[in-house]
């Protein structure tokens, strides 16, 4: 299945490799960071409701 | 936030199903060039990140201006959010680039015009996140963020137009050129459909960031007011 890449795989390789991780990571702080403030924003309304 | 709340998951699914399908398309479908062989793959990453590279930072400029005059905080927020994922697009438009050069020019970096003001437009990135952290007063960091992001904008343009006026310059000509709605052969149909996905992609991805980043803005500006109201009562 994997397409032969001839003399190039590297650097096909870690483009491709490299180049999700930047974006896997990216998107793994922005998603945590969102969750994070969402739930202090909401312990933090619930305790003035209080 | 309830309109972006709603959109969100579209937005995240397309992202993922648009990017998915241009990568597996380009990689695994799409046969080698005549001339660049398989490095030719590399391109389904690089043009689509240099692209958000270059828009992510004219929406921050827009951002800006918006702020400036209006003073919308959402504007400066949705800028503020855009940074981060436009300093990944232009790292990762870079270093692909750079991996690529390697084999066909001879060479990982090249003062080339593009490459160059390339770089610089990275340095505004990191600049326009390093202002935001090192300012404590939420509306003067974004009044400097915004002159900042103003004056970074030209480096966009110029990454984005260098090639056409600069001749000297290493790096090839634009690879999809719309002329009057259509498309220019300055690239084979065998690879501009999984790269036109591929953009669409990585645009959706971007636009998905953006919306998290910037609801997250919005509530922790709401966290921070609340958390001042508690201390002063």
């Amino acid at each position: 299945m994997m397409p032969d890449l001839g003399k190039y795989a590297l650097e096909v390789n870690s483009s491709y490799a490299l180049s999700l991780f930047a974006l896997a990571v990216i998107a793994g702080l922005y998603v945590r960071r969102s969750r994070a403030v969402k739930r202090a924003l909401a312990a933090m309304e619930a305790a003035q409701d209080a | 936030m309830g309109w972006s709340g709603r959109l969100l998951p579209w937005i995240a699914a397309a992202a993922a199903v648009s990017l998915c399908s241009g990568l597996i398309w380009g990689y695994f479908f799409t046969p080698d060039d005549m001339r660049q062989g398989s490095t030719v793959k590399i391109i389904y990453l690089h043009v689509p990140a240099a692209l958000m590279a270059i828009n992510g930072y004219l929406l921050m400029f827009v951002g800006a201006l918006v702020w400036l005059i209006r003073r919308q905080h959402v504007s400066v927020l949705a800028a503020k959010a855009a940074a981060p994922v436009g300093m990944v697009m232009t790292l990762v438009a870079l270093a692909t680039g750079a991996i690529w050069g390697q084999p066909m020019w001879g060479t990982y970096w090249v003062w080339d015009p593009r490459l160059t003001s390339f770089l610089i437009l990275f340095l505004f990135y990191v600049g326009y996140i390093a202002l935001w952290a090192a300012i404590e007063d939420e509306d003067t960091a974004a009044d400097l963020t915004s002159v900042l992001a103003i004056v970074g904008a030209v480096f966009a343009l110029l990454s984005r137009y260098a090639v056409l006026f600069w001749n000297q310059g290493l790096h090839q000509g634009t690879t999809v050129t719309v002329v009057d709605g259509a498309k220019q052969e300055n690239i084979s149909n065998v690879f501009f459909q999984p790269l036109l996905l591929s953009m669409a992609g990585f645009g959706l991805l971007f636009l998905t960031l953006l919306l998290i980043g910037t609801r997250t803005e919005v509530r922790s500006r709401r966290l921070k007011v609340l958390q001042a109201r508690e201390r002063m009562e």
